[in-house]
């Protein structure tokens, strides 16, 4: 009864607190903030004082009987929530293509391209990736330790914190609150809240590690936790700001000009380091040897391109300054380390793809094992176009050109997109106790239309950004400049087409996976031809003892 | 390391860890991925040793190169600049209705003309120069104050309503509704009038009237335009802020006045004279036929510190 009384009455004084400064705000962006936070504190008042049983996903759950000992539900709304953010980011991300092949559709002031392009790419890494990384996490920490999830409660506090965190963020990005970073938009007291968050992940996270009941820790915990770490301390380092009140969104950084500007793509580099490949290579490293059934290539490489990987990675962020004010000296560090980091980037390629040494042809009959294999070699070809990108003369002619957004995407949509889907696939029926997915033929459609999408959206941004570097740096026989911005922008119009058509494609592809996944929850199962069956031969078949006689 | 084993499908035996079923094989590195992360190493190792790279206490290292990227910079503008520099100072050192005589400087001016109108004009008047509403078009041979060399040329120097600029081209019609000077029906009449004078509407007699007293003495009897009031001609189908019947009530009702800086304070006279050699050729120049007296030329002096920049300053 105490520890109701209390816990109600946290509640309250959360509710009281947001909204006193709700009501005080300085600015209508963080009142808008404040009463999301107020409503977020009802539920939790209502559902503490209700002692509400319900589960938030109902009668879904997997049947009783079949529980394990592992403490899943965490993963399971993960899932879920990956899924609702998967699509609305996707979603976001193809309303701005077409924005920016068809500039009416930017609707003043709240869904103009400024405001909705860090609400999508908020919404694939950190909703989308971050959930996927989070639930994975607590799915493959459990069973590689042998150990139930510790501090359960604080591992719900995780979910649910990191989507008010997402919803805090989203809102603010369309009421105009942004301090203007890339990939670190949200104001300071959204990073004060996710960094409470975020320790509470790394808290139950590591204990959950020290609690196993194996003797070794498994290469993926490896850099689950180098991507909790290294994330936490990004984070704080590149928010380091004063608020001018504590009533308002407005800060100031503690650093600023150059300074800053390094600060910022230390932090945006690392979060492509630490967020997009060490997080997701610790989901290859459970989940492809998991469903390709072999072990893994090389143990002795697993530890060397770990180790040479987290090193390297970090001293890379200058090279998005090439050419800036950034000392030259600089300059060339973060180049040296970039191209050094070739080989650790290919070192988790190599170890995924070699463990189908044994079982490649699964990739014919296995959609989900093609989509490990896709995203693989995708992230393959992103980790050698990052550090050829990074050479001062490639870089040149490609900085601020469309190839970047091409680069990014051929990694966001090639392997983070491709590794979650597999794996989110592989889950739904483990976790809600099926016995298989609703149907693999859809998940065949899902990876051609996804395949087809990058294919259109990447080729036809390498298009874009070579023509629009070209088209700036060409220089007439007389020695002038041949062509205004404004042309440039124009020759790009049909790329950028092309561009939003396979964001479409994308985005269908991705909407398929929602309705499987959605009917495996639900316990259907499509009836459906399986994907191969060997033609029968009778020639072949026959056995030699029963020929019949001429 | 307890339960080792050899995998059947490869033949390679296993570390002998286990986690939820998944094993590690003993494979060792691939012998192409470790020579290669040598090679980028020892790649690196030589590029920081030629390439400014170690921070020090006072400043970093500065490479056996002697290379930097402002150096690099420098060096390849001044090869630009030494390049052009002939052409900018004989341009600069050619009164402007001289050009046309010389038909290589001409289109060296042209030339150079066209890249400086990207950077600085195209903001308003449009990649084609076509303009918009309320920015001129500069590809027809309708001029608001004249489209031949010199004056395109001064219009250029001392802008269009440029405060500060005692030159500035300066015209202000007024707001004949908004003032009171007219009735609203006198200018609905007076709308009418105008348009009769490009033949859209057929005009009224009331309208007439109105403009004689108080248009005409700008912009002509007949609409014709004068230019030295910059005043535009009203007969055609050129219009600066529109011609349907609104637009033009709403000129006559509140005349909106544009203003276009003055560029001598900001690009240098060889670049400015290539600037209207290249407004001059884009279909609409016209020839120069006074003698220089009559026209109030005021193209800046060219003083030796303005030769052989660039102009994109």
């Amino acid at each position: 009864m105490e520890s109701l009384t209390t816990r109600a009455g946290m509640w309250f004084a959360l509710l009281v607190i947001a909204l006193v400064a709700a009501a005080l705000g300085h600015d209508f962006g963080f009142s808008a903030q404040m009463t999301i936070v107020a409503v977020a504190a009802v539920v939790g008042l209502w559902w503490t004082l209700t002692g509400s049983k319900i589960d938030a996903l109902g009668n879904w759950r997997r049947p009783v009987g079949s529980e394990t000992d592992y403490d899943d539900d965490p993963v399971r709304w993960g899932v879920i929530a990956t899924l609702f953010w998967g699509i609305a980011g996707l979603a976001a991300g193809l309303f701005i293509a077409l924005q920016l092949a068809f500039p009416q559709l930017n609707f003043e002031p709240y869904l103009n391209f400024g405001r909705v392009r860090p609400l999508h790419t908020s919404a694939v890494i950190f909703a989308f990736g971050g959930n996927a990384l989070i639930a994975s996490s607590f799915y493959v920490v459990q069973r590689t330790c042998r150990a139930r999830l510790a501090l359960p409660g604080l591992a719900r506090f995780v979910f649910w914190g990191y989507q008010l965190f997402i919803v805090l963020a989203a809102v603010g990005y369309l009421l105009g609150v942004t301090q203007s970073k890339e990939y670190a938009e949200p104001e300071w007291h959204v990073d004060w809240w996710l960094t409470i968050v975020w320790v509470a992940y790394l808290v139950v996270f590591v204990a959950t590690i020290i609690k196993r009941k194996e003797p070794h820790i498994y290469v993926a915990n490896w850099f689950y936790l180098a991507f909790i770490l290294t994330v936490a301390m990004l984070h704080v380092v590149n928010n380091l700001d004063m608020p001018v009140s504590v009533l308002g969104s407005r800060s100031y950084p503690l650093f600023g000009g150059v300074q800053g500007a390094l600060v910022q793509w230390w932090y945006g580099h690392n979060a492509v380091g630490f967020f997009l490949t060490a997080g997701f290579l610790a989901m290859m490293y459970y989940f492809v040897p998991k469903q390709a059934e072999r072990p893994i290539f090389s143990y002795r490489l697993s530890i060397i391109h770990f180790w040479s990987l987290i090193f390297l990675y970090i001293w890379a962020g200058p090279h998005h300054l090439h050419y800036t004010a950034l000392p030259d000296w600089a300059q060339t560090l973060g180049m040296v380390f970039s191209i050094m980091l070739w080989m650790p980037s290919w070192g988790g390629m190599i170890n995924g793809l070699l463990t189908l040494n044994g079982a490649w042809d699964k990739i014919r009959t296995d959609p989900i094992i093609r989509m490990m294999v896709w995203a693989l070699a995708f992230y393959g070809m992103s980790t050698f176009e990052g550090p050829m990108l990074s050479i001062k003369w490639v870089n040149s002619m490609s900085h601020y050109t469309d190839w970047t957004i091409g680069h990014v995407h051929s990694g966001a949509l090639g392997w983070n997109g491709m590794i979650t889907f597999a794996v989110l696939y592989y889950l739904a029926p483990r976790l809600w106790g099926r016995e298989r997915l609703y149907s693999l033929r859809m998940v065949n459609w899902h990876f051609w239309l996804a395949t087809i999408g990058i294919v259109f959206y990447a080729a036809s941004l390498w298009v874009a950004g070579m023509m629009q570097g070209y088209m700036w740096r060409e220089y007439g026989a007389d020695g002038y400049l041949v062509n205004s911005f404004a042309e440039t922008v124009a020759a790009m119009w049909p790329m950028y087409v092309a561009r939003a058509f396979g964001g479409l494609l994308y985005l269908a592809g991705a909407i398929i996976m929602v309705v499987n996944i959605w009917l495996t929850i639900a316990g259907k199962q499509r009836d459906e031809k399986p994907l191969t069956s060997p033609a029968y031969n009778p020639a072949a078949d026959r056995p030699l003892v029963s020929q019949p006689a001429a | 390391m307890g339960n080792k084993r050899v995998d059947e499908p490869t033949g390679v035996e296993t570390v002998g860890h286990e986690w939820d079923g998944i094993e590690e094989l003993n494979n060792p590195l691939p012998r192409w991925w470790l020579w290669t992360l040598y090679a980028t190493v020892i790649w690196s190792l030589v590029y920081v040793i030629l390439y400014p790279a170690w921070p020090l206490l006072e400043k970093g290292t500065e490479g056996v190169l002697g290379w930097t990227s402002r150096g690099q910079l420098a060096d390849e503008m001044s090869a630009e600049e030494a390049r052009r520099a002939p052409i900018l100072q004989a341009i600069a050192a050619t009164p402007i209705a001289d050009l046309p005589a010389n038909a290589e400087l001409m289109q060296e001016a042209v030339a150079g003309g066209a890249a400086a109108f990207r950077v600085h004009c195209v903001q308003c008047h449009g990649a084609n120069a076509a303009g918009s509403e309320g920015y001129p078009n500069l590809t027809d041979d309708e001029w608001i104050w004249g489209g031949d060399l010199p004056t395109i040329e001064a219009t250029i120097v001392h802008g269009i309503r440029h405060p500060g600029d005692s030159a500035t081209r300066m015209s202000l019609m007024p707001a004949f509704g908004q003032m009171g000077i007219l009735t609203p029906a006198q200018v609905s009449q007076v709308t009418d009038h105008v348009l009769s004078l490009s033949g859209q509407s057929a005009g009224n007699a009331a309208g007439a009237a109105v403009y004689a007293a108080n248009c005409a003495v700008c912009h002509g009897p007949a609409g014709g335009g004068l230019r030295q009031f910059g005043a535009p001609s009203l007969n055609d189908a050129v219009w600066l802020y529109g011609g349907s019947r609104a637009a033009v009530a709403q000129q006559v009702n509140s005349a909106r006045h544009g203003v276009m800086p003055a560029w001598e304070d900001k690009l240098d006279p060889a670049t400015i004279r290539m600037l209207a050699a290249y407004v001059h050729s884009l279909g609409g120049g016209e020839a120069f036929a006074a003698p220089v007296a009559a026209t109030p030329t005021t193209a800046p002096e060219v003083t030796p510190e303005s030769e052989g920049t660039n102009g994109q300053q």
